[in-house]
C-alpha cells in the first residue's frame, strides 16, 4: 500500500536557550503512515508524540533525516501550503485553535487562507459541518459551547480544506467523558465514511484499542509496533513505557495468571465479558 | 461578576440594523458622531435622541441592554455632571453656601454634556452590539484598503484585531476562574484601601498574561496548521454587498445632519 507520511531517521531537538546541546526528542525514527488507515501513536508524557506530530505537517522541520508526506519533503518551503491542506491536525485545546467568533466563519478560515472562491468555501464548511453534526450550530459563538461541540469544530474547521489525513494531537485531554465519546465516534466515522487518513496521538488506551496499528513511542524511539491485540498483549513491554494497560486486558491477563484458561485475544468490553463467560463455563463442568 | 461585561459585544439579530453593511454602519457612526458634536441647539439635539432612539427600536436591542453598556464609564459620567455643576458660572442662582455656586445654566449645562456623552456611548456601542467582531473587521479591512498603497500592514491589524475581539470572553472566563482560585487560598479582592487592592490585582494578572501568551503561541499553530500565510491570496466566504437600504440608510445620514445643521441656523431654544 501506498504511504501517505514517512520519515527517514528522523532525529530532532529543541534548541536550548544557553545554547547547549540538548538531549535528543527524536532519534532516527522510521515510520511509515498507509493511505485510509487508523493509527493511533501513544506514549507517555515527554516521549516525543507531540514532537513528531508537528513534523508531519511541516510545523517542526527536522533536524536529521527527512519526513515525506506523499513523497514531497516538508523541508521543501515550496511544498509546505500543500502539504498543510493534505495533512489536517486537530489539538489539545478547542478554545485555542478557534480562530473567529461565529462557527460557519471559524470553519471557513482554512478555505479562506487557501483563496477558494465563495461559493465552493460555503458548499466546504456546510459539508464539513455536517460530517461533525454541527451544522445546526453554525451561527453560534464558539465560547457558548460545550467543550466537546468546541473539539467538533475546530475538526469541522480542518475537514474543511479537504485533508488526507487528520492528525489529532491529544483531541480529547480537555474533554469530559461525554465530550470524548463523540469525538472518539467523529474520528471512526472519518476512517469508515469518508476515507480520511487518522492518526490518533493519545495516553488513553481505551481510545487506541480502535486502531488498525498502534506505535508506541519511548524517549524519542518506537518501542512498540503491530495491531492492537499484539501490543496490548505485551503487558511488560508497555510497562516499560510508562504506560497503563486497558482493563479489560489487565482482567484477562489476570485471569489467565490464576490458572483460568481464558482467550486473550479480545480487547472489547463486550470480548471479554464473553472470553470470561466461555472460561467459567467450561472450569464449572 | 466580569461575564455581565457588555461592552464592545455582539447581540446576534436579523433586524435592518443588523443586515447593513458594515462599512455602512461605521460612516453612519461617524457622521452621527459629529451630528452630535454639531447639535448644540436643544431642538437639534432632541432630534438626535429621537434617531437614536429610533434606532435602538430598530436594532431590537433591549434600553437594559445599551445602558448597561454604560457601566465602565461611570466615573466619567459622574465627573462631568460635577464638573459642569459646580464650575458654570450662570446668572440664576439656586444655590449659595460661600464659594460654592449652583446655578440653573450649571445644572443645565451638565444635564447637556453628560447627555451629550450618553448618546456618544451608545451610538457607538449600537455599532459593536449589531455587527458581528468578524464584519465589523471585514468592514474596516475594506474601508482601510487604500492605505496598503502605503505599506500598512491593513490586513495584519484588523487580523489582530478580530483575534483579541474572539478572546474577550474566553480570557474574561478565565479571570473568573483565577478570581475564583486564589479567593479559596485566601486572595482577598474586595477590602482595603487602593494600594491593597491594587496589590492584590498582582496575583490575578500574571497567571492571566502566562496563559494568554501560552494560548497566543498554540493559536499560532492551529493557524499555521491551517494553511495561514497572512492576507495574500486570501479570500472571503461572506463578500461585503451593498444593498438599496445601505443607500437609504448614508440618506438618511446625511438629511438628519442637514436637519441639525438647518434647526442649529434659527433656533429660538438654543443652550
Amino acid at each position: 500500500m501506498d504511504s501517505i507520511i514517512k520519515t527517514e531517521d528522523l532525529t530532532f531537538s529543541y534548541a536550548s536557550v544557553d545554547g547547549e546541546a540538548s538531549p535528543l526528542v527524536l532519534s532516527g525514527l522510521n515510520l511509515e503512515i498507509e493511505k485510509g488507515t487508523f493509527v493511533a501513536i501513544l506514549g507517555h508524557n515527554g516521549s516525543g508524540k507531540s514532537t513528531l506530530a508537528k513534523h508531519f505537517n511541516a510545523i517542526l522541520l527536522p533536524l536529521g533525516g527527512h519526513v515525506y508526506v506523499n513523497g514531497a519533503d516538508t523541508a521543501d518551503a515550496n511544498m509546505t501550503i500543500d502539504i498543510r491542506r493534505q495533512i489536517g491536525m486537530v489539538f489539545q485545546n478547542p478554545d485555542n485553535q478557534i480562530v473567529a467568533t461565529i462557527v460557519e466563519e471559524d470553519v471557513a478560515f482554512a478555505p479562506e487562507n487557501l483563496g477558494y472562491p465563495p461559493d465552493e468555501i460555503r458548499r466546504r464548511v456546510d459539508d464539513a459541518l455536517k460530517i461533525v453534526g454541527m451544522y445546526e450550530y453554525k451561527d453560534h459563538a464558539p465560547h457558548l459551547l460545550s467543550g466537546g461541540q468546541k473539539q467538533r469544530v475546530a475538526i469541522a474547521g480542518v475537514l474543511a480544506m479537504h485533508p488526507k489525513c487528520i492528525v489529532f494531537d491529544e483531541p480529547t485531554a480537555m474533554l469530559d467523558p461525554r465530550g470524548r465519546d463523540s469525538i472518539i465516534k467523529v474520528i471512526r466515522d472519518l476512517r469508515d465514511n469518508h476515507a480520511v487518513t487518522v492518526v490518533l496521538i493519545t495516553h488513553h488506551m481505551e481510545e487506541a484499542i480502535d486502531a488498525d496499528r498502534i506505535v508506541v513511542l519511548s524517549d524519542g524511539e518506537i518501542l512498540m509496533d503491530g495491531s492492537p491485540i499484539d501490543v496490548f498483549r505485551d503487558i511488560a513491554n508497555l510497562r516499560k513505557a510508562g504506560l497503563s494497560v486497558p482493563e479489560t486486558v489487565m482482567i484477562l491477563h489476570d485471569l489467565k495468571d490464576d490458572g483460568f484458561d481464558i482467550e486473550l485475544d479480545t480487547l472489547t468490553v463486550e470480548g471479554c465479558a464473553q472470553a470470561i463467560y466461555d472460561a467459567v463455563a467450561v472450569h464449572d463442568l | 461578576m466580569l461575564k455581565d461585561v457588555t461592552f464592545g459585544q455582539y447581540f446576534p439579530g436579523n433586524t435592518i440594523v443588523h443586515r447593513l453593511d458594515p462599512r455602512t454602519k461605521f460612516i453612519l457612526t461617524i457622521i452621527y458622531i459629529t451630528a452630535l458634536f454639531m447639535a448644540s441647539a436643544l431642538i437639534a439635539r432632541l432630534l438626535m435622541l429621537v434617531v437614536l432612539v429610533t434606532c435602538l427600536i430598530l436594532s431590537q436591542i433591549k434600553l437594559k441592554v445599551a445602558l448597561s453598556g454604560l457601566r465602565p464609564l461611570f466615573f466619567i459620567l459622574l465627573f462631568t455632571l460635577i464638573l459642569n455643576i459646580f464650575f458654570v458660572k450662570g446668572e440664576t442662582i439656586l444655590f449659595e453656601y460661600r464659594r460654592i455656586v449652583i446655578s440653573l445654566e450649571g445644572i443645565l449645562a451638565a444635564v447637556f454634556n453628560a447627555s451629550r456623552l450618553i448618546m456618544l456611548i451608545v451610538g457607538m456601542l449600537l455599532l459593536t452590539y449589531t455587527t458581528s467582531p468578524i464584519s465589523l473587521t471585514d468592514g474596516l479591512e475594506h474601508m482601510l484598503n487604500p492605505l496598503k498603497k502605503i505599506r500598512l500592514p491593513v490586513h495584519e491589524l484588523t487580523m489582530m484585531m478580530s483575534i483579541a475581539l474572539r478572546f474577550i470572553p474566553t480570557l474574561i472566563e478565565e479571570t473568573d476562574k483565577i478570581i475564583s482560585a486564589q479567593k479559596a487560598r485566601g486572595a482577598d479582592f474586595d477590602t482595603g484601601g487602593l494600594i491593597k487592592r491594587a496589590k492584590a490585582i498582582l496575583p490575578l494578572i500574571i497567571p492571566l498574561f502566562v496563559s494568554a501568551f501560552r494560548r497566543a503561541d498554540e493559536l499560532a499553530l492551529a493557524m499555521e496548521s491551517r494553511c495561514y500565510h497572512g492576507g495574500e491570496g486570501r479570500t472571503k466566504m461572506k463578500k461585503l454587498k451593498t444593498a438599496p437600504r445601505d443607500y437609504f440608510a448614508l440618506l438618511f445620514g446625511a438629511a438628519v445632519v442637514a436637519a441639525v445643521v438647518v434647526l442649529g441656523q434659527f433656533n429660538p431654544w438654543s443652550i
